[in-house]
């Protein structure tokens, strides 16, 4: 999905003079066809994190779209300030394209991974959040973000990831795509978390239960169509690789809570702790029940405890 | 370094200084000793220096100028009101709900403003910005970015002159009121930045230093921009916090204030005239 989106970042600057960019201190040939290409607009510049965002607002202000890349959790927890200040606040086109987004840098400790990038940013004005589930949808992203008028945060995960996404679904920025019908429970989620989402309905239809799956790659502006499908549900579940506290289940109980709509939800994410532990993602995921076995376990307890 | 720094202030130097304390009386609060180190380093700029435009202020040949350090923006904004970037009427409405002018200068607010600033160390990387694309579009405007001295405690600031000197953003110019007093009290006890001049150098700066508030030194040396070609330039303006109003001056006291007693106005009027 990485290598993707950056090939994207190219494949755009080809075609627009105004978009660059602007890399930290990446690993040895990262986007180097790029480099060669289009030296005039490819920038590696250190790892100066909160230098690299006010650059990058410098250039938009100028009339670039910059897109910015490092580690996730290294633009957000380093660099709150300078994103709230210098890219929010006069909402420029800058997009940050964020590697590892949740536990994909599980062996690296809690230093390298991320599970509150999104609840820091989606509490900032302006700002738009998007995760896709896979390769095929980011390059659809991509697409879009040429024109798009504020600040993006592009949330990237493993890369390798089963491909769930389907041409004919389309893409639009804050609009949730239908993966999956269902009537008795309602699944909403997005980046890698899609894949078990469907998982997790196939295991529930085995069981009887009917499960329907959305991915909701636009956590800001999260798509207000979603009430509806939420009202007609008997459960609406949120699966994240995020934690609890400021994520997706925040975001769609605000949305519940504002509609005056009271529905049974349950919330799977990351526990409001630092992990600890090392292993891989997947593994990480599998201890925290957010793979299909336990997601839908999870459900069916609920929806047994359900009036 | 030339001239002394105790010349007496010129009626312009002493008319713009009654315009920083006429919008912290509108405002009833301010950075007064902030402001007043500024004043000649901000008149010079834009009456000698600056090709920019009041009407149109969004020219895009126009020279940049960012008040890195935003708590400065009384001077700012006496100085834009002077040249009519906006009526004087707005400053006797300075940080009041519905006021143009607030306490830290923001972008798309007030014309005349590059970048909204007020969080210390974000000017630089900005104007760092600016200087590369106007570099990569083969623009020729200036840009210049007027930094604190207690600024330079952040190390964003240092990222962003590595940056500068890697890109050779020669038509950049980073300014630093020079003050020697940050918000608890004298910068060498706070932070101590020196040597200073031999900082910049290092990092790949031309540095001069100036009497910053000796108008015709600014001017002398403004004019000579670029320093050296293909390196940013940086000038430290020693300077005096609370400069023009003896009682400010020097005083931490004044770093911020939120109001007047009588005395304290009758000892501006006899400054600064009226």
């Amino acid at each position: 999905m990485r290598r993707v989106c950056l090939e994207m970042v190219h494949q755009l600057a080809r075609s627009q003079r105004q978009v660059i960019f602007i890399g930290s201190d990446l690993g040895s040939g990262t986007l180097q066809a790029m480099q060669k290409e289009l030296p005039e607009q490819f920038f590696m510049e250190g790892i100066a994190e909160q230098n690299l965002i006010g650059v990058a607002a410098g250039m938009a202000m100028e009339g670039y779209i910059p897109y910015v890349n490092t580690i996730a959790t290294f633009i957000t927890r380093r660099c709150l300030e300078q994103i709230a200040v210098d890219l929010c606040l006069p909402n420029l086109p800058v997009r940050l394209i964020a590697n590892g987004g949740g536990l994909v840098y599980a062996p690296l400790g809690p230093t390298h991974t991320t599970q509150e990038d999104i609840a820091l940013l989606r509490a900032l004005p302006n700002m738009t959040i998007v995760a896709p589930a896979d390769a095929p949808e980011m390059t659809r992203l991509m697409e879009q973000t040429v024109d798009w008028p504020g600040p993006i945060y592009i949330r990237l995960a493993k890369g390798g990831d089963p491909l769930v996404s389907r041409q004919e679904d389309g893409f639009r920025i804050g609009q949730a795509i239908c993966l999956r019908q269902g009537t008795d429970v309602l699944l909403l989620s997005y980046g890698v978390m899609v894949q078990r989402s469907l998982q997790t309905a196939a295991l529930l239809a085995e069981q009887g239960i009917s499960c329907a799956v959305y991915n909701c790659h636009t956590l800001k502006p999260l798509d207000s169509s979603l009430l509806s499908v939420m009202a007609a549900a008997r459960l609406v579940v949120t699966a994240e690789e995020h934690s609890l506290i400021g994520g997706l289940g925040s975001a769609v109980l605000e949305m519940l809570m504002d509609a005056g709509l009271l529905k049974a939800v349950l919330r799977l994410g990351l526990p409001d702790q630092f992990p600890h532990r090392y292993g891989s993602q997947e593994q990480q995921l599998a201890g925290l029940g957010l793979d299909a076995e336990g997601m839908s376990q999870r459900i069916q307890q609920r929806l047994a405890g359900l009036p | 370094m030339s001239d002394a720094v105790n010349e007496p202030l010129d009626e312009r130097s002493r008319y713009l200084r009654r315009l920083v304390f006429r919008a912290m009386q509108g405002g009833g609060r301010g950075h007064p000793g902030s402001a007043l180190s500024l004043i000649e380093i901000v008149r010079v700029l834009y009456d000698d220096i600056l090709q920019v435009r009041p009407a149109g202020f969004d020219w895009p040949q126009r020279d940049r100028c960012i008040l890195s350090k935003g708590h400065g923006c009384l001077a700012l904004y006496a100085i834009l009101a002077d040249k009519k970037f906006f009526p004087l009427e707005e400053l006797d409405r300075f940080c009041r709900l519905d006021a143009m002018l607030g306490g830290h200068p923001e972008l798309g607010m007030v014309p005349g403003v590059e970048a909204s600033t007020g969080a210390l160390g974000h000017g630089l990387s900005i104007a760092a910005g600016m200087a590369l694309a106007a570099q990569r579009k083969g623009e020729k405007h200036r840009v210049m970015v007027i930094l604190g001295d207690g600024e330079l405690d952040e190390g964003s600031v240092w990222e962003a002159a590595m940056f500068a000197a890697k890109h050779r953003l020669d038509h950049l110019t980073a300014i630093v009121d020079y003050n020697k007093l940050q918000s608890y009290g004298p910068v060498e006890q706070v932070q101590g930045l020196e040597p200073l001049l031999d900082k910049w150098r290092a990092f790949g700066f031309a540095v001069e230093e100036v009497d910053g508030h000796n108008p015709a030194a600014l001017r002398a040396l403004f004019a000579r921009l670029p320093l050296t070609a293909g390196k940013p330039t940086a000038i430290l303006c020693h300077t005096v916090k609370g400069k023009g109003v003896p009682m400010a001056e020097n005083n931490p006291n004044w770093h911020h204030k939120s109001s007047f007693k009588a005395e304290e106005l009758a000892h501006l009027q006899s400054a600064l005239g009226s």
